[in-house]
């Protein structure tokens, strides 16, 4: 149960402007939809909840800091030429001195930002070395994230048990829980893994495996989303991420590994949909639905979105999903299954109970 | 002037006008057949701007969907399309013919030539650079997106494997993109080899490299980049093509191919294409801000060498594009700090541009005010490059809107803005008439607020997480207020570039004749007519310093004493 804890030189003092940033740029927004606060939740960068995403405001309010110096001085220069050599009316028409160059000047102005170059570099090298983590430290959580056309699939190989589009993770503090070590693949395109608030980006990029960790400190539901262009429904490759303290994720975990609830109220449903093409794209795991293509249902119920967060999971949605995927998310890579209405019914009758 | 004893010009042909009042019939086919380096130039800046209104408008039809959340103004495949469309024909279609055009035009008189060294090199490079326009916007006619989902290219400008790979991207679309550029590239190629080889071999007696105009020199670097960079794409997208017709394995994942491999390829052309975008805007800037400062342009040979060193530099920070896919500590850490080097010339730039200003007597007609909004906003991209180059900070920043506004500001506040004040400063010159004023004010007051209220906002869309190329966003993301100043500020743009092309056209037809000098400057294209004869001058003229025509006006005090 351990994690890095970087202690850069200003991360202290960074922290502190770099919630001043934050709240300036989070405000605004925040304002505006105060109304339904609820339910608004910007995934702002300023506004960061894991070690890792806390430990990347500190260096970047940094670089922002030394950038805004660099702005106001330039800047000022700049103000200063065009108010204080505009040509006057009245102007006597004659040229002004020739001045051709001053080394001492160049030279100052070469050697300076050369400076302040290899300050940021050495800072920055060493960020990277605290914050990138290629292998799994000891106690991590393995999670194996997979990103499909235009949905994630979350595979938990200590628990033995898939899920799609949120992922839960416990909590990991410096009292509880432990962090969560992600390994990242792709099955067709590129794909970019990204929850601001708690992990920076890293590509999802078929034939290699990339890495992510996620030491997140307080719980919550966070919102991020697929960031490199992966077709048609890129826009619509949402994600979640819920983050529980220790024992409430045990709790689901342990939900998540029981074998899919077979309700006999709706075994017409069921039966329909194990003789349909369901099966070969969905599993749901103690019947003959094995298919890998698209989520696994098993327990459907447990999640809060469908296809991959473009609407909420109620029986409606699930409808309309179901008849025709399309209608919600135009070029979604499952078929509209040509069911009749009473198939639809039943169908849906049944995944509804796959709690 | 009239004391100045260079060549007068005399009366014939101009580049406008042949004598005689012709049919149409053959003006058109003395356009089409030209191997005049001016028309040539003029063709070449005329049909980018041409292309800057389509790639414009569908730039504005994309910021009208994402006004509101979840609006169903446009199908996600006719986003994906514009966006892919909108970001090759900028690059391509926009900035290459019109930086190509301007050397093309300024080159040969600006080192006393009378034409380039290969004129028929020169109209091949043209139309094989409009013929690949036509094609890649031909895909609206002929090919297939992704899932056959409609026509038109829609894998992004970058096209990244293996999204392009045939199992990802059906029909013909991403054809279309390949050969689109391909061709055009092979225009770029032949006018690179055309610049270097005329500013090499052309210069009039006195002309040594170290009094060339900066101008030239600049665009000689930019020459040698094109020469580097375009290589590898055309041998990539070459790859590309084999991979989606001869069933090669390049980038085809699923058969063990490598994703990053084009990436590198991209990258590699698409960093020093940065450069050979933007060097340009600094060729321009170098020449307009010393006239309006009426001073000699400080650190001449500083400003070479930091051009130089930006050229070099610029072929060894490509994968700052790829931060995220998992580079090793070290490689990020090295393409980190070389990307911060770069910052240095660049710097030193502005430092001495703003150097030329100081004690100066700064004169605001149109070239200045788009060259003075230039050096704000290019700090601004050059700063927001500086925390992109920052490894870390760019784990949140890859990707998102953040990256859209840096390189808005690099292309449109630094390329575009001195492209404008660069049309402005020469137009008398290439048509001896005068832009209107007020005209032109309006045009940079308009845009200059619309560029702000678009670009600026972007930087915060990213700093709150939203990505690049989405069609839509959930509501509850709190981007909306953001998304909505973006888009007001496209109509101020629109606008602007509205009365741009009025103000060209009002002056054609009845813009005040601009004389030979208008602007009281010092290079030598100044010092024949306007237009200039065909043959650019009557006789070669003869230089003794950087300023040739400042020599001329200051016999008492010229300006190779202090070279
Ligand atoms: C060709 C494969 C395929 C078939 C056949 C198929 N699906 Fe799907 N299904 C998918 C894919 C892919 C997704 C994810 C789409 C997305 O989010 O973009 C999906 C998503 C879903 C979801 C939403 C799951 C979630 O958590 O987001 C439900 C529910 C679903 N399918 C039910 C069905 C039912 C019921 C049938 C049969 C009538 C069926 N599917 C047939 C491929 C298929
Ligand atoms: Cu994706």
């Amino acid at each position: 149960m351990e994690f890095p804890r970087p202690a850069l030189p200003l991360a202290a003092l960074s922290r502190t402007s770099g919630f001043v940033v934050g709240a300036l740029t989070a405000a605004l927004p925040v304002a505006m939809y105060a109304a339904d606060a609820s339910s608004t939740q910007t995934p702002s960068i300023f506004d960061p909840r894991s070690t890792q995403t806390t430990e990347i405001l500190a260096y970047s309010t940094l670089v922002l800091g030394i950038c805004a110096v660099i702005f106001t001085v330039v800047t000022a220069l700049i103000a200063y030429a065009v108010i204080r050599y505009r040509a006057r009316p009245g102007d006597d028409g004659r040229e002004p001195a020739q001045i051709y160059g001053s080394n001492p000047l160049e030279l100052a102005w070469t050697v300076i930002p050369v400076v302040v170059v290899v300050i940021l570099a050495l800072v920055t090298a060493r960020t990277i070395v605290d914050l990138q983590i290629d292998e799994r430290p000891e106690g991590w959580m393995p999670v194996t994230a997979i990103g499909h056309q235009w949905w994630w699939e979350f595979h938990y190989p200590e628990f033995g048990f898939t899920t799609a589009n949120e992922l839960h993770i416990p909590l990991s503090d410096s009292t509880s829980g432990r962090p969560t070590f992600l390994t990242l693949e792709s099955a067709d395109v590129i794909h970019s893994f990204w929850i601001p608030r708690l992990a920076g980006k890293m590509d999802v990029i078929p034939n290699r495996t990339n890495h992510a960790w996620i030491a997140p400190l307080e719980t919550g539901t966070y919102v991020g989303q697929c960031a490199e262009y992966c077709g048609t429904q890129h826009a619509n490759m949402l994600l979640r991420v819920v983050v529980q303290t220790p024992e409430e994720f045990e709790r689901w975990a342990r939900a998540q590994q029981r074998p899919a609830v077979d309700d006999p109220k709706v075994a017409d449903g069921r039966a329909t949909f194990l003789k349909t093409a369901c099966i070969n794209c969905h599993t749901v795991r103690g019947t003959v639905a094995t298919g890998r293509f698209g989520p696994d249902l098993t327990h459907l119920m447990s999640r809060a979105t469908i296809g991959a967060g473009v609407a909420t999971n109620t029986p409606a949605n699930l409808r309309a999903w179901v008849q025709s995927p399309d209608h919600l998310k135009m070029g979604a890579r499952m078929p509209a299954m040509g069911l009749g209405e009473t198939d639809v019914d039943g169908v849906v009758d049944y995944l509804i109970t796959l709690h | 002037m009239a004391s100045i004893d260079l060549p007068s010009p005399g009366t014939q042909a101009s580049t406008w006008t042949s004598p005689g009042r012709e049919q149409w019939t053959t003006v058109l086919h003395s356009w089409v057949t030209t191997v005049d380096h001016k028309r040539l130039g003029i063709l070449y800046v005329g049909c980018g701007l041409v292309f800057l209104l389509i790639g414009g408008a569908e730039a504005a039809m994309m910021r009208f969907q994402l006004f509101f959340a979840q609006n169903d103004l446009l199908s996600p495949q006719v986003f994906n399309r514009f966006f892919t469309m909108h970001g090759t024909t900028m690059v391509f279609f926009v900035g290459m013919p019109i930086i190509i055009g301007m050397g093309n035009y300024l080159i040969p008189i600006m080192i006393g030539a009378r034409d380039m060294a290969f004129p028929r090199l020169n109209a091949w490079g043209f139309w094989m650079f409009l013929f690949g326009g036509l094609i890649f916007y031909f895909s609206y006619l002929g090919g297939d997106g992704l899932y056959a989902a409609g026509t038109a290219p829609d894998v992004g400008w970058f096209a990244y494997a293996p999204l392009t790979g045939k199992a990802f991207s059906r029909g013909n679309s991403t054809d279309y993109w390949v050969l689109g550029i391909l061709i055009s590239g092979f225009g770029s190629i032949a006018g690179a080899i055309n610049m270097i080889t005329t500013t090499l071999s052309m210069r009039c007696p006195g002309m040594t490299l170290g009094r060339l105009p900066l101008f030239v020199w600049m665009m000689l670097i930019v020459s040698g980049l094109i020469l580097i960079a375009l290589s590898p794409l055309t041998a990539a997208q070459v790859m590309l093509l084999f991979d989606r017709f001869l069933g090669a394995h390049f980038f085809d994942t699923q058969a063990g191919g490598d994703a990053v491999l084009w990436q590198h390829f991209f990258w590699f052309f698409g960093h020093p294409e940065v450069y050979i975008l933007i060097i340009p805007g600094f060729a321009y800037a170098s020449e307009i801000i010393p006239v309006f400062s009426r001073k000699v342009i400080f650190g001449y040979p500083i400003m070479v060498g930091a051009t130089c060193a930006i050229g070099l530099l610029s072929v060894g920070v490509w994968a700052h594009h790829m931060f995220v896919v998992g580079l090793g500590k070290g490689t990020a850490i090295w393409f980190a700090a070389i990307t911060m080097l770069v910052g240095v010339p660049t710097g030193i730039k502005i430092f001495n541009w703003v150097g030329t200003m100081y004690g100066g007597k700064l004169h605001f007609r149109l070239p200045m005010l788009f060259c003075t909004a230039f050096l704000f906003q290019f700090l601004i991209a050059g700063l927001t490059g500086i925390m992109l180059a920052a490894a870390p900070f760019t784990w949140q920043l890859s990707d998102s809107y953040f990256v859209v506004a840096h390189f808005h500001y690099v292309l449109i506040g630094g390329l575009v803005f001195t492209i404008f004040g660069a049309i402005y400063y020469w137009f008398p010159k290439v048509s001896g008439r005068m832009v209107n004023e007020t005209l032109g004010r309006w045009h940079f007051w308009l845009f200059t607020i619309g560029f702000q209220m678009t670009f600026t906002t972007m930087h915060v869309q990213g700093l709150l997480g939203m990505p690049r190329r989405i069609y839509t966003y959930p509501a509850e993301r709190g981007w909306e207020v953001w998304n909505q100043i973006t888009t007001a500020g496209v109509v101020f743009q629109g606008v602007g570039v509205l009365l741009f092309v009025i103000a060209l056209i009002h002056a054609l037809r009845r813009g005040e004749p601009a004389g030979d000098d208008p602007w009281n400057a010092w290079t030598l294209e100044w010092s024949t007519s306007s237009p200039p004869p065909a043959y650019n001058f009557a006789e070669i003229p003869e230089v003794r310093s950087r300023r040739p025509l400042w020599d001329l006006k200051h016999p008492d005090d010229p300006d190779w004493k202090y070279e």
